[in-house]
């Protein structure tokens, strides 16, 4: 009823082709920046700042990052700690060498060297595909971490091989270090996020997205309509690490405040990996959905018990924690395998349709 | 239908976690201590009589004296899997609870403490890191609130070394010696390489760095090299399920165990009892006894466990590092009444806290009457010194239980002391910090 593009005609092709062709999508989406923009940051408190709404968007960062490789073009990646890492640490060594540089910028130059680490790994995409493909980035993870760990160059000599985040202004506000409140940082991630999944949905649904989506159906046909499959798969896997490093970055700086390898290890490519698969392979919505749902169901459940006023020991209430999140991803896997993104199509079709869906 | 009650169950779960936590409101005269503890995971063999010491000297203190001078010691766990993200998590969900906040914090994760230390002084929640985290945190002129006392792992490899000297005759006997480290790869497990490097510079030994990555299973590799190396001397920084694997791959190339220390995180009976009777002989480090005959013990089998010793036993009773959890629990509720002396007796804000710290001062006669005299050492903490250096024994076991076999070891302060003032000038540095004058 509210859902209904009865009446919406296009009239030009700029309109028929733009990102949210359906005005009530359109409605939506802005008021649900100007509620992430102007409503969050004054109504939620620290805790739900920095524990949730923050690590959410730095895992949708990377989600979207990770989404472009494997949902779109097609490409398995199990290196995504592995190119955060980069980021993190190239943030910290431009940060700590050029004290004035905004952090923004160092972001994304630090992004920009992420990137260039992911063409070096995604050359052997060009030779070998699937789970072969995957154990190939898994070397990339492993390298890399081993690199930070091992080359005191990367966190300055420092005795404990951490780096932490310096405090950085912009415009007059503290937005990395101590000082630096969450809602500073929640707002400067959010901009972040924003921006890149606006060029991310732009990218997948333009020449490129295309090509991508050719080479992940079916590479040979893909090169015989003129698609270079070398440039294509290259320039994902660029273009992918180019995200995770800035969500790499941002884990670091805006944050966690500091942290070792530790932090981008296997698990944290295996937790992007399954925000790609909950969330929906392909879908820019489902890199959100996937974050929302793997960050936010374990704190969710963590607290929930007390909510209700039920008191129990502290480790079996982690068992179960870890009990039902394992069963929750089996449920919405087996309900719905596209996963979350294709949920909410499903909704959307049926609301064109309320009050009759069939 | 079933579509219907997933979108139902999505739209909880993504609702839900949009409520904004709360706080339960607690009554006025308690004094709130959070606990980050990690009961499961590949860390829980040191996580649990570690969150069951603080539990039981917390309760001890409230059933026996009413609290701290009257005011009730309120306490709440949160799991952190010894993992720095659910560190934060956990921080941010305890460090305002009760009537005055959270009145310090013992993050027992040298991570955690790393991740806390630039927040301490923005939410003025000072941290007790006993033993572990940052050393450079000793210079109290940088680090206001932090304190790392009574030792720290550069004191504590200095005092290694010291302690591998008398053991050869003299500290020109080490001279050629080799001797090798295996550590956790980590901020923790590295904090001890650049005292041994300085240290083999001063005394020409010879050092091998051995890293064991996260969680420490696997260190077959690792006990190969020193199979191959021979070295006079392995120092052990473990944590977790990696100390039993290293006790039992040492025992399994048969190395003398009499030469294998393990810094004071690597010595307690769970890193011990699973490698049997090859266990026998393995040292490592601690700054406080073994034993538990004392009278802080007798209290807490009594007003905690009502005299059942063997429920007391299950929940780690007596265990090396529920020993340091006491040593650890005391020095924060003496924290507290010191800060008392000055504010008075009623629940006391970080800050306050803070000065309580700092102003330190626990004496041979306090400890007496804390049933404690011989249980570990007097302390007393300065402005400029949050981490007193001081020293450490070495304990042994012998197949059934842990037995000091050297007197107090001293550190190398001269090489260390100038060591942390220049580390903590460099952070100071790097994150815009006037160190003050003390």
């Amino acid at each position: 009823m509210l859902y209904r593009e009865t009446g919406q005609f296009k009239i030009s092709y700029a309109a028929d082709q733009s990102v949210f062709p359906i005005a009530q999508d359109r409605w939506f989406i802005a008021a649900a920046l100007a509620f992430a923009f102007l409503v969050v940051p004054w109504i939620a408190n620290e805790y739900m700042l920095q524990a949730v709404l923050i690590p959410l968007l730095i895992f949708s960062m990377a989600a979207i990052g990770l989404n472009l490789l494997v949902g779109y073009a097609g490409q398995l990646s199990l290196g995504t700690g592995g190119f955060m890492a980069v980021g993190a640490y190239m943030t910290y060594k431009l940060t700590t060498a050029f004290p004035d540089l905004n952090i923004i910028v160092a972001f994304l130059l630090a992004g920009l060297v992420a990137a260039g680490v992911g063409l070096v790994f995604g050359i052997p995409s060009l030779r070998i595909k699937g789970f072969y493909l995957a154990v190939a980035t898994l070397a990339s993870q492993f390298f890399l971490l081993w690199l930070f760990n091992k080359v005191a160059w990367f966190y300055n000599y420092n005795s404990s091989g951490t780096i932490t985040a310096p405090p950085r202004e912009m415009f007059g506000v503290v937005v990395t270090g101590p000082t630096a409140t969450a809602e500073v940082r929640y707002t400067v991630a959010l901009s972040i996020v924003v921006v890149f999944a606006i060029i991310a949905k732009n990218l997948v649904r333009g020449r490129i997205g295309r090509s991508w989506m050719a080479v992940r159906d079916m590479d040979i046909a893909a090169e015989i309509i003129g698609i270079r499959p070398f440039q294509t798969k290259l320039m994902a896997f660029a273009i992918s690490s180019f995200y995770c490093g800035v969500a790499g970055a941002m884990l670091v700086f805006l944050w966690l405040g500091s942290a070792e390898t530790e932090a981008f290890s296997i698990n944290e490519s295996f937790n992007v990996l399954f925000m790609v698969i909950i969330g929906g392979l392909g879908s820019i919505l489902g890199s959100f959905l996937g974050a929302a749902f793997i960050v936010g169901l374990p704190i969710f459940l963590t607290n929930a018990p007390q909510w209700f006023g039920a008191a129990m020991p502290i480790d079996l209430q982690k068992h179960i924690e870890i009990m039902l999140f394992g069963s929750m991803i089996i449920f919405f896997l087996i309900v719905e395998p596209h996963g979350l993104a294709r949920l909410w199509q499903i909704t959307k079709q049926k609301l064109r349709l309320w009050p009759f869906p069939y | 239908m079933l579509r219907n009650l997933v979108l139902a169950m999505l739209g909880a779960v993504v609702g839900v976690t949009g409520v904004v936590a709360t706080t339960p409101a607690q009554a006025e005269g308690e004094q709130f201590f959070p606990m980050l503890v990690y009961r499961t995971g590949a860390y829980a063999p040191s996580g649990i009589p570690i969150a069951n010491g603080f539990r039981d000297y917390y309760t001890m203190i409230n059933n026996r004296d009413g609290g701290i001078n009257g005011v009730t010691i309120t306490f709440e766990e949160c799991e952190t899997e010894y993992n720095t993200k659910l560190g934060v998590e956990c921080y941010e969900k305890l460090k305002n609870k009760g009537p005055t906040g959270a009145s310090l914090i013992n993050p027992f994760s040298t991570g955690i403490t790393y991740q806390l230390i630039p927040k301490a002084a923005v939410d003025e929640i000072p941290i007790l890191s006993m033993g572990y985290g940052r050393t450079a945190a000793a210079d109290g002129r940088v680090f206001e609130w932090v304190f790392n006392f009574p030792t720290t792992y550069w004191s504590q490899a200095s005092a290694f070394i010291r302690y591998v000297a008398q053991q050869e005759g003299g500290v020109d006997k080490l001279k050629g010696k080799k001797i090798a480290h295996v550590y956790h790869n980590s901020a923790y497990g590295k904090e001890a390489n650049p005292t041994l490097e300085a240290l083999a510079e001063k005394y020409g030994y010879e050092l091998t760095l051995l890293a064991v990555d996260h969680p420490g299973q696997e260190q077959k590799a690792t006990w190969l090299q020193i199979r191959r190396a021979k070295p006079d001397w392995v120092f052990l920084s473990g944590w977790g399920v990696m100390n039993q694997v290293a006790v039992k791959e040492a025992a399994a190339i048969k190395y003398p165990m009499d030469h294998f220390v393990g810094n004071w995180w690597s010595g307690s009976d769970a890193d011990v009892i699973p490698a049997g009777a090859g266990a026998k002989g393995y040292k490592s480090a601690t700054f406080h006894s073994p034993k538990s005959d004392f009278g802080v013990h007798a209290d807490i089998l009594k007003h905690v466990y009502g005299g059942d010793v063997a429920k007391a036993k299950r929940n780690s009773f007596g265990e090396v590092l529920y020993n340091r959890t006491i040593v650890n629990a005391m020095f924060a509720v003496e924290a507290v009444r010191t800060a008392q002396g000055k504010y008075g007796n009623r629940p006391l804000t970080g800050a306050e806290v803070r000065w309580g710290l700092e102003n330190f001062d626990l004496t041979e006669a306090r400890l007496k009457e804390l049933g404690m005299e011989g249980f570990t050492r007097p302390v007393k903490v300065s402005c400029a010194d949050h981490e007193t250096g001081g020293p450490i024994l070495i304990q042994q076991w012998d197949g059934a239980k842990w037995n000091i076999v050297s007197d107090w070891v001293q550190p190398i302060s001269e090489v260390v002391r100038p060591m942390i003032e220049k580390a903590a000038a460099a952070y100071a540095a790097e994150n815009n910090i006037t160190p003050r004058s003390c």
